[in-house]
């Protein structure tokens, strides 16, 4: 198993390294001179020369790459072009609303991908199972951008029950910075307004971005409830007359929930293409819209820094996933 | 894996295979789709929504054939005598700023999302499969080499690759296709080369061996036909994949550019009017969502069908 995981760690620091190389190329051929972009539109072209001498710009790519990796290895993500402030403090001011969103999205759609796809088991053959996969595939289908503004028309336009976008009204002052998660620091310093004006702004986009997380789920959680309904384990404590309940929370939930963890992985590639486009709906100040913003302007440290930070989490969450999977099947543990 | 799962009785498909095919996907599978003439209605009886995928995406090809030749109007026809009509039995979608028929517009972009996807599928199965195939028969380092690219691919979200790099080529419809089968054939040399993998112990690769035959003969004659049901579902799963991911780059503004009526497109123009024409991307998202959910009842029904043990996600993409 320590061999298991040492070989999982040394292909996560070449796919982080692939990663690196991947999109510095990608960044660096495209047409654009970042020195003028950063000089201004006034600026002459010895000043925007001068610029480009200061940053290294005139030197050639590898010689770049390598200065970048130097940096990289010691935690420096450079300087925004757009933004005119460390890659790195830009990524910790915007983490933090990304980190809120998807969580409660990921939360409430695993949740109602768990009972969902229980009763759909449960059911198999009937309406309940139909519906079931109707909505699963509805919920991978219906393009997030669209589900988002017919929302925002009803919610807000029609009914004004919800916000348009953003993460707090502008007449709200935002908590104190504790963990950055607007609905915690509202709550631990006991401001129920303020939690209360984050919580609908959280609404929309959590819902939309739910959505996927659902449809990924329902199936795979079907299927693998089926699986354990069919186990002899299950029969057994069926035969020694235990609740159904307590035969679906002790016996049949904890095996199904094993393939469902796996899927965690997919669901963050998910997570990640569903933020991009949901934040740029709803004005979200998170890593998505801050990471479509920088590739729109070529702010190439940007982009590197966002891309740089979203391949992290991904392969970290799914070395954990490995890790988790290992340790919650002992046949794979002591195999 | 799933052998004890519960399945509906039917006896034609359950009797198609023995138990020692258990774990052999692709040979079953191949043979239930050499049935496919007499096999179309099990396939249509199991599920309405198997039925329903069917319908759905007969009626978007035929629009996507047909559709310029029942469009009242053409797409890109200006009228600034009818601007932003409401829907109407003159304009059945409304008309847009510019007086456009948005009616004539979806039409025009249901051919577009068509083509789109028929290209990134085209190009990334070809790519894909002919690797997988490379990778899976020749081992040793060639598959080392192809497999640590499929990883490094793998190993990030494919969407935001795909916006990265249409955004370096430009904005643009073409740039957005081929950024996309950038992202997608690495699934498809994973998927072909573990079938593979599989076929290559089997009898009759073995047999083709002893005789001698060349290892472009077996890839063509044996393992090609074989791993084409796989192949079969996994696209019709893309298929729907392929269509909104490039819908949702074009409304980001990394793909279609205006004037095209490809959907995203438009309804990222309709967006800034949607509190006083609700009309203009409500049914370009209807036409878009329909078309998605179409393609991936179709997939899921088909892989369900052909192999009930197989297992995975819906919406394509998956190991």
């Amino acid at each position: 198993m320590g061999m298991l995981i040492a070989r999982r760690l040394a292909f996560m620091v070449f796919v982080l390294w692939g990663i690196t190389l991947v999109t510095f190329f990608l960044s660096h051929v495209v047409p654009g001179n970042p020195a003028r972009l950063m000089a201004g539109p006034q600026a002459s072209p010895s000043q925007v020369a001068h610029i480009s001498r200061i940053y290294g710009l005139t030197d050639p790519l590898f010689v770049q790459y390598g200065r970048y990796m130097r940096d990289l290895s010691q935690g420096n993500l450079g300087f925004s072009f757009v933004t005119r402030r460390d890659v790195r403090t830009d990524i910790a001011t915007f983490l933090p609303a990304t980190v809120e969103l998807a969580g409660y999205a990921l939360v409430i759609g695993f949740v109602l991908a768990v009972v969902t796809g229980t009763v759909a088991a449960y059911r198999r053959g009937t309406a309940a199972d139909a519906a079931g996969r109707l909505t699963a595939i509805a919920g991978l289908s219906l393009p997030v951008f669209w589900l988002a503004l017919l929302l925002q028309l009803l919610f807000h336009t029609e009914l004004g029950w919800l916000p348009l976008g953003g993460r707090l009204d502008p007449g709200v002052t935002p908590p104190p910075h504790i963990t950055g998660l607007l609905t915690v620091d509202s709550l631990l310093t006991g401001n129920i307004n303020t939690f209360v004006n984050a919580a609908e702004h959280l609404v929309l986009p959590v819902v939309v971005l739910a959505a996927g997380v659902y449809g990924l789920m329902v199936r795979i959680m079907r299927t693998s409830v089926l699986d354990s309904l069919g186990e002899e384990y299950v029969r057994t404590a069926e035969a020694k007359g235990l609740s159904r309940w307590r035969v679906l929370r002790r016996h049949v939930l904890r095996n199904a929930m094993l393939p469902a963890v796996t899927v965690l992985g997919l669901e963050f590639g998910l997570l990640a293409a569903g933020v991009f486009v949901v934040e740029s709906v709803f004005q979200w100040p998170g890593l998505g819209n801050y990471a479509f913003q920088a590739i729109q302007a070529n702010d190439y440290n940007a982009t590197l820094g966002a891309t740089f930070v979203i391949a992290v989490m991904y392969v970290v969450i799914n070395l954990i996933v490995d890790i988790a999977y290992l340790y919650l099947d002992p046949r794979i543990r002591y195999a | 894996m799933t052998g004890q799962m519960p399945r509906p009785p039917d006896p034609v498909r359950m009797t198609g295979e023995s138990s020692a095919e258990l774990g052999r996907p692709a040979e079953g599978a191949a043979a239930r789709l050499r049935q496919t003439p007499g096999a179309v209605g099990p396939f249509l009886t199991e599920s309405r929504l198997n039925v329903a995928g069917v319908a759905i995406v007969a009626l978007v090809l035929l629009l996507a054939v047909f559709g310029p030749l029942i469009a009242p109007q053409n797409p890109n026809q200006v009228n600034l005598l009818a601007v932003l009509q409401p829907p109407s039995v003159h304009y059945w979608f409304g008309t847009d700023n510019l007086g456009r028929d948005l009616f004539s517009r979806v039409l025009a972009g249901t051919r577009i999302s068509v083509e789109v996807a028929v290209i990134i599928l085209s190009l990334s199965v070809t790519l894909g499969t002919a690797l997988g195939i490379v990778s899976g028969l020749a081992g040793g380092l060639v598959d080392e080499i192809v497999m640590r690219v499929t990883d490094l691919f793998l190993a990030f979200p494919g969407f935001i690759l795909a916006a990265a790099i249409a955004a370096t080529l430009g904005p643009s419809l073409p740039h957005t296709v081929l950024a996309l089968a950038v992202v997608f054939w690495p699934w498809y040399t994973r998927l072909i080369r573990g079938q593979v993998l599989s076929l290559r112990e089997r009898e009759f690769v073995l047999a083709a061996r002893v005789a001698r035959a060349g290892t472009v003969w077996i890839a063509t004659r044996h393992v090609a036909r074989n791993v084409l049901a796989i192949l079969v579902v996994q696209v019709s799963l893309d298929v729907g994949y392929a269509i909104l991911a490039t819908s949702s780059l074009s409304f980001l503004g990394l793909g279609a550019q205006p004037p095209s009526p490809e959907w995203g497109a438009i309804i990222a123009e309709g967006r800034s009017y949607i509190q006083t024409a609700w009309w203009w991307s409500t049914f370009a998202g209807i036409a878009l969502a329909l078309t998605v959910l179409g393609f991936n009842l179709l997939g899921d029904g088909l892989r369900d069908w052909i192999d009930p043990r197989l297992r995975g996600s819906i919406g394509g993409l998956q190991e």
